[in-house]
């Protein structure tokens, strides 16, 4: 009887060679391992930055040396030592505006990653960061134009007119102090972006960076500054990829976000790091009165998220959407969610979020929505929902909320699934294989997040769901 | 005997724990009309389904043989690019699927049906008009929140898209839905018009094969085919019911 039923095998990895590569980093400006005062002092002449910018590196640093090895609370950090993490890796090259001037080795990689055709195609300017710096950088000349500014973090620093504005913001969101990658964020950030949307500008394509890591047991560090001012709109998008080491990676990012009056700001983000990332990134959102802040989020790389983006609806009558979807599989533990804090009056938040976990694969979706006294007639909604592949993954939801004010209205609602047999049989015979089935059953569970993104960025996701799909059934 | 196109022998197959069918065999040949009758409960949507391939289900004996090769143990999808449809009762909903997509999808599985899309196009249009479709169906999901009888339209608009060479028809659940029931009927016409294939159509309703000419009729009583006859045998059953079945089946199961 039992030699009738089909047998399923397990593969153990998945191909990903498309993401997978490297080329040596010969020649490389590489920093000893470790924090010291030292390296964060070379980072900042290197730069040469302003000192407020120095003296703030290193008052993050004395923080990060003061707190504790957080956090306690999610999936081991253990296998991070930080004294064999190099916090700045800089390629032998100065930023291009023109691929042409790019070394091949790091064009080849963004060019494999499709970056430069992406650019031709649909965005309004492009950033690619290599390891610490960023060796790409360009914009179209109408959103120039504009006014509209696109630069590195380190350039907006030595332009007079832009300093100020960079003094005034950064770090101001998401202050060192927040927890200990923070401080060490703000103690060794490089690279990055530096966006700025003057009032009523509406930028009609997307601006994009993206984000490499080549080097291994190295860290990334890159800071996003983007002011959308009064009535201006703007969808920015994210990339961020990186080989396959067996030495861990950190990611510790900042994003920070101002939205002003009226104004839009869609951020998206694909993150397809390898799995031995250690992802502790951190974004932020302050959002002003009938401004509008839209995320939509992709995780499918690392060994290790915690990834909370946090939207304050500071502003009455402003409003959030996030949209995520969370993959993960073997070897991955990945605490993903989102913060919402509704301070004004009418304010709305609608979370939307999807699991997927597979081949053993941990999935936490952990959400924070706190209502102020002051957020009359608030109104948010959490979903979560959760499919998981076989019995060996784990999905759990831990949702948190904090309602002070009365007349708010919070609602949550989770859901846990697995693809039904009789799904599978229905696919199966109209003639797709097993496999086609269940990949075609994800990405339907994931359509509600991938037709959020542009369509390019869509048919990445679809296939990187499909690259996380095959091979699982022989 | 060897034109059969569908050859079950022999077949004895069940659930885990439970067998269902009991010595089945059963022989269709190309472009019959064939009915398979009985009471609730008898095992007739398990016959569908083995024939398709449904894992749930495990033949403990005998055979299946499908266009002169033995489908015993092929999979659900190899025996749909060869040739087998099975129209659910329930069809599911596979919620963010696309329609559209998925129908090119299986479409495209079948180098015969190979077109380009705006053939492809042409092609739905055509069938949705066959079967009075309402033309915004098309960018919906995959029988999410579909009315029984839509889902009976989006069943038929695949038969007729996918041509298989045997179409079998559950319409065991679907007797009191006039609706659906005028949907089958177009559809099992269309198909009949378009491509002649063999029909094997599974209910406990009659009205269903008013308009059909029926080769043959079987009908299953506790898992056992107990009676084959021509189609007028359903104006038997319409007038008696299965009790005279049910007599010789018990019969058959005190041996």
């Amino acid at each position: 009887m039992s030699e009738r039923t089909r047998k399923r095998t397990q593969v153990a990895d998945v191909d990903r060679s498309l993401y997978d590569f490297t080329y040596s980093e010969e020649g490389y400006e590489r920093y000893d391992d470790g924090l010291t005062p030292d390296i964060v002092r070379s980072i900042s002449a290197k730069k040469d930055e302003p000192d407020w910018m120095l003296q703030m590196r290193l008052a993050a640093l004395d923080t990060y040396h003061a707190k504790e090895m957080a956090p306690n609370w999610g999936p081991s950090i253990a296998g991070l030592d930080m004294d064999h993490i190099s916090t700045y890796v800089s390629p032998k090259t100065k930023q291009a505006k023109d691929w042409d001037d790019v070394p091949d080795d790091i064009k080849t990689t963004f060019e494999r990653l499709g970056i430069p055709e992406a650019e031709r195609e649909s965005l309004a300017g492009v950033g690619a960061q290599y390891d610490s710096e960023i060796v790409y950088h360009n914009m179209r000349e109408e959103v120039a134009k504009d006014g509209v500014i696109y630069t590195t973090i380190e350039d907006a620093l030595h332009d007079p007119q832009w300093e100020p504005v960079v003094h005034e913001y950064f770090g101001k969101l998401i202050p060192p102090a927040d927890h200990k990658f923070a401080a060490l964020h703000y103690a060794v950030w490089s690279g990055g972006s530096f966006v700025y949307v003057p009032a009523g500008v509406k930028v009609e394509y997307p601006l994009q960076s993206y984000f490499r890591l080549n080097a291994e047991g190295a860290g990334q560090f890159e800071h996003t500054l983007i002011i959308v001012e009064e009535g201006a709109d703007l969808h920015f998008i994210e990339g961020c990829s990186a080989p396959k080491y067996y030495e861990a990676n950190l990611h510790a990012g900042a994003v920070e976000l101002f939205v002003k009056d009226r104004a839009r700001l869609r951020y998206s983000t694909i993150e397809n790091w390898s799995k031995n990332m250690y992802n502790l990134n951190t974004k932020r959102a302050r959002v002003a009165a009938d401004a509008k802040m839209e995320w939509v989020s992709g995780s499918f790389g690392s060994h290790v998220s915690y990834l909370y983006p946090t939207t304050i609806l500071a502003g009455d009558r402003s409003s959030c959407e996030f949209s995520g979807i969370t993959f993960a599989g073997a070897t991955q533990d990945l605490d993903t969610g989102c913060k919402v804090i509704l301070n004004g009056a009418d304010t709305t938040a609608s979370v939307d979020t999807k699991s997927i976990s597979k081949d053993g694969g941990c999935n936490t979706f952990r959400s924070s929505v706190v209502v102020g006294r002051g957020a009359a007639n608030a109104r948010a909604s959490v979903s979560c929902q959760s499919l998981m592949l076989d019995d060996i993954s784990r999905s759990d939801t831990i949702p948190a909320m904090d309602v002070r004010n009365a007349t708010a209205n919070v609602g949550h609602e989770a859901t846990i699934g697995r693809i039904s047999d009789d799904t599978v049989l229905y696919l199966m015979s109209r003639g797709c294989s097993e496999a086609e089935a269940r990949t075609m059953v994800v990405g339907g569970f994931a359509n509600p997040v991938s037709k959020e993104l542009p369509l390019e960025y869509a048919v990445e996701m679809n296939n990187l769901i499909k690259l996380e799909m095959e091979g699982a059934i022989g | 005997m060897s034109n059969h196109l569908l050859r079950v022998s022999g077949l004895f197959a069940g659930t885990e724990d439970k067998p269902i069918l009991h010595d089945v065999s059963l022989s269709l040949g190309a472009r019959e009309t064939h009915v398979l009758m009985g009471p609730n409960g008898a095992g007739k949507s398990t016959l569908g389904r083995v024939i398709m391939g449904d894992p749930a289900y495990q033949v403990t004996d005998g055979s299946i043989q499908f266009d002169g090769c033995d489908i015993t143990d092929q999979s659900a999808d190899k025996r749909s690019l060869a040739g087998i449809f099975l129209s659910y009762q329930a069809p599911v909903e596979v919620p963010g699927v696309p329609l559209y997509s998925y129908l090119r999808t299986i479409t495209q599985k079948r180098p015969e049906l190979k077109m380009t899309a705006r053939k492809f196009r042409a092609r739905v249009g055509e069938i949705a008009e066959q079967l009075d479709m309402d033309s915004s169906f098309i960018t919906r999901e995959l029988n999410v929140g579909f009315s029984g009888g839509e889902k009976k339209k989006i069943e038929m608009l695949q038969l007729l898209l996918l041509q298989p060479k045997l179409a079998i028809l559950d319409e065991t659940d679907s007797g009191l839905d006039v609706d659906a029931l005028s949907v089958v009927s177009r559809g099992i016409e269309a198909y009949r018009a378009a491509c002649d294939g063999t029909l094997l159509i599974i209910t406990h309703n009659t009205r269903i094969l008013e308009r059909l000419s029926v080769d043959q009729t079987h009908v299953m009583v506790r898992g056992r085919l107990v009676a084959e006859g021509p189609g007028s045998l359903i104006d038997d059953i319409d007038a008696h019911g299965f009790e005279q079945f049910e007599r010789a089946a018990e019969g058959t199961d005190a041996q």
